[in-house]
């Protein structure tokens, strides 16, 4: 019984069907199924299935994001219960993100935001058109382990370097990991800027993410 | 709405039958087999036997047009119709009549082996983008008596997708006929429900040979659908002009589908054809040229108008490798024959002149098809507003990913192209090595038959076959068939 709602959590995910997602993490509560197995023996099933189909290219995008919403849908609905009992999920890390100042691109960077939250990170995604200290501030009145500087633009792009040398100057690089990405960022010039990190893609993201962290 | 390509007027279409039929009396058609002269005899054409000239009054021939099947089906071996022959629908096969094959790795053309036409069978079995099989190379290890049956045979053992086929000799269109009925149940079964269609050829200019009229009688009597292949070459066994070419295709087809319904009115035959023209500095045809592809967009057009099914030559290329020409050809040629409605295009896989085949090519090939494909499907409807349903809570925010119908729609809008084909970043690109498209085909190709796998047909009926095919090779001069 337990066995067949956990699958059917995972498919709610892979469906990219929110409203059932919500429905089944009700369903966990009034159970009495922890919220925590819900969580992690259901619903993240689903996110990893869909990030593998994703990254053999027989998923989408689409349905990447839509697993993404389901699966914040039934974490909205299950955190509640998990205060309650005095648990909470493990969160892995807490990451503040942005697509830095004078620069507007939303996409790449919201996706990269939902799988982050998908696999269980805090996420702190303070959207388009980020100035660089607001970053770093939020950072640090929020305890983060990790920023993700997001720059589609050449032009932009240099302002990633502001981030890194901020972060440098305030003492913080320590503690805080930086993470880039954006269609002109490479590894050489994460590597040329001391960057912590660079990722092609969102689920790619979660894994460097979690490098970072010194999970797995 | 199926976007549509047409190039001539209605009052050059009506001229260009006009001409064909003033040919068709002066000089008339050269039709070299007797019973065939005396079919067109008969039915009130005046023939000079000394020169072998038949000549042909348009209104024995209008009598003969209208008996055509303005439609049939070609069925796989599962009995499903999938190919269509009629109105503006479009298929694709692979080149025939290869003699070589590209080695992926050496670049070198080489004579083709049972082998090499096994995996172009298993190719072409594999992509959804080939509506039909073609017995696309001849097998030179294999005793010339028997290398069209030959093909046929390697192509029912891998595939069961209807057949674009065609026979050397009289005598083996009759035993490749034979093995098609093995699956059918019987001739007539076969002739209900046909599996392949046979090329045959008029010679230009407006000749009928001995073997082409056999063929088209012996066809029509069957009832297998027979494909015209008329291949007018401008300026030199044609006339220079596109639209003279077209005329004399015209006749040679009119003239063929006159023999083969006095044969038997009512069997099925299509309005094919391979023209090119000569390219004057090297003698060469090539069948790349765009001069070659609007012949056939002209010539289609002109059978259409009769309502015939239609054939075409189209989607090869002339280079040697497959290199930015070959893409270049056969891409604009399979997107010209689509949007000309043409039912049939051959070419696919093909290099040097239709003369060598590439699996490899014939795989990226299946890209630009499918990407024709899906330009034919024209712009969609799917929804009652085009948009404004779809702004609904997006707030200025580029959030379409996260809406149900984004994910419903997406493979109905994009066609998908396979890993031959690449949309990736630099850096993916990089990382997967840094390959051109060939050598993405290569690696793709190997994937592609290691997950091939065997039709499921009734093992009495291979045997069948199989003893039939190596009896006929025995007499040819060959012990064994290859191991296959």
């Amino acid at each position: 019984m337990i066995e067949q709602i956990f699958k059917a959590m995972a498919q709610s995910i892979i469906d990219g069907e929110s409203e059932d997602a919500e429905d089944l993490a009700k369903q966990a509560i009034e159970l009495g199924i922890d919220p925590l197995d819900a969580i992690n023996k259901g619903f993240v099933v689903g996110v990893d299935h869909v990030g593998e189909l994703f990254s053999t290219g027989e998923a989408f995008l689409p349905e990447l994001v839509m697993a993404g919403e389901a699966m914040k849908t039934a974490v909205s609905v299950l955190e509640p219960e998990m205060s309650k009992q005095g648990t909470e999920r493990k969160l892995l890390g807490t990451v503040v993100l942005g697509t830095i100042e004078g620069d507007i691109h939303d996409i790449g960077k919201t996706l990269v935001g939902t799988m982050l939250s998908a696999a269980g990170f805090k996420v702190f995604d303070l959207g388009v058109n980020v100035p660089v200290m607001s970053m770093v501030e939020t950072a640090r009145n929020e305890n983060a382990d990790i920023i993700g500087v997001s720059a589609l633009l050449t032009t932009t792009m240099t302002k990633q370097r502001d981030v890194v040398e901020a972060l440098d100057d305030m003492g913080m690089r320590p503690t805080v990991k930086i993470m880039v990405g954006g269609a002109p960022v490479t590894r050489n010039w994460a590597d040329e800027i001391g960057a912590d990190a660079f990722s092609e893609d969102a689920v790619g993201a979660v894994a460097v993410a979690k490098q970072l962290m010194g999970i797995e | 709405m199926q976007p549509q390509l047409r190039i001539l007027s209605s009052e050059l279409i009506a001229q260009i039958i006009d001409e064909a039929f003033q040919l068709m009396i002066k000089p008339g058609i050269k039709v070299q087999l007797k019973e065939a002269r005396a079919l067109l005899a008969d039915a009130g054409a005046q023939v000079d036997e000394d020169q072998q000239v038949v000549h042909i009054p348009e209104d024995v021939a209008r009598k003969a047009l209208e008996t055509v099947p303005r439609e049939f089906y070609l069925y796989n071996r599962d009995g499903e119709p999938t190919v269509h022959y009629g109105g503006d629908s479009v298929h694709f096969d692979p080149g025939s009549s290869g003699v070589n094959i590209l080695d992926a790795d050496t670049l070198k053309h080489r004579p083709a082996t049972t082998q090499d036409l096994v995996k172009v069978i298993k190719t072409a079995d594999s992509l959804w983008q080939y509506d039909a099989q073609s017995t696309s190379v001849v097998c030179s290890e294999v005793p010339k008596e028997i290398g069209d049956l030959y093909r046929l045979y390697l192509v029912l053992m891998f595939s069961k997708k209807p057949v674009v086929t065609g026979a050397f000799t009289t005598q083996n269109t009759s035993a490749m006929i034979d093995m098609l009925a093995i699956f059918a149940g019987g001739r007539d079964a076969l002739a209900k429900k046909p599996t392949a269609v046979f090329d045959v050829c008029p010679s230009p200019p407006l000749i009928w040979s001995k073997f082409g009229s056999r063929s088209l009688i012996d066809l029509a009597r069957a009832g297998i659908p027979a494909e015209m292949v008329s291949m007018p070459l401008a300026g030199a066994a044609a006339p220079i002009t596109l639209l003279g070419s077209v005329v004399q295709h015209t006749a040679e087809c009119i003239s063929g589908i006159t023999i083969h319904q006095l044969a038997k009115p009512g069997s099925p035959i299509v309005w094919g054809g391979a023209p090119a023209i000569m390219d004057m500095r090297q003698g060469t045809t090539p069948m790349g040229a765009v001069e070659t592809a609007m012949i056939d967009t002209a010539y289609a057009q002109v059978g259409k108008t009769f309502g015939f099914p239609t054939h075409t030559y189209l989607g090869s290329s002339d280079a040697k490798v497959v290199d930015y020409q070959a893409g270049m050809e056969s891409s604009t040629a399979a997107m010209i024959g689509a949007l000309a409605g043409i039912n049939m295009i051959s070419g696919a896989g093909m290099l040097d002149f239709l003369a060598c085949m590439s699996p490899e090519k014939l795989l990226i090939d299946a890209e630009a098809i499918g990407m024709a494909k899906r330009m034919l499907k024209g712009m969609l409807v799917h929804t009652d507003t085009l948009a404004t349903e779809m702004f609904e809570g997006i707030n200025f925010k580029g959030e379409f990913l996260k809406q149900r119908i984004t994910r419903q729609l997406l493979k109905k809008e994009q066609y998908l192209p396979s890993a031959a084909i690449d949309r990736g970043s630099i850096r993916t690109w990089e990382q997967n090595g840094a390959t051109d498209t060939f050598a993405r085909a290569k690696a793709q190709l190997q994937n592609l038959l290691n997950a091939y796998q065997a039709p499921d047909l009734p093992p009495d009926q291979m045997t069948e076959l199989q003893n039939m095919v190596s009896g006929l090779a025995k007499e040819a001069g060959m012990d064994q068939l290859p191991a296959l």
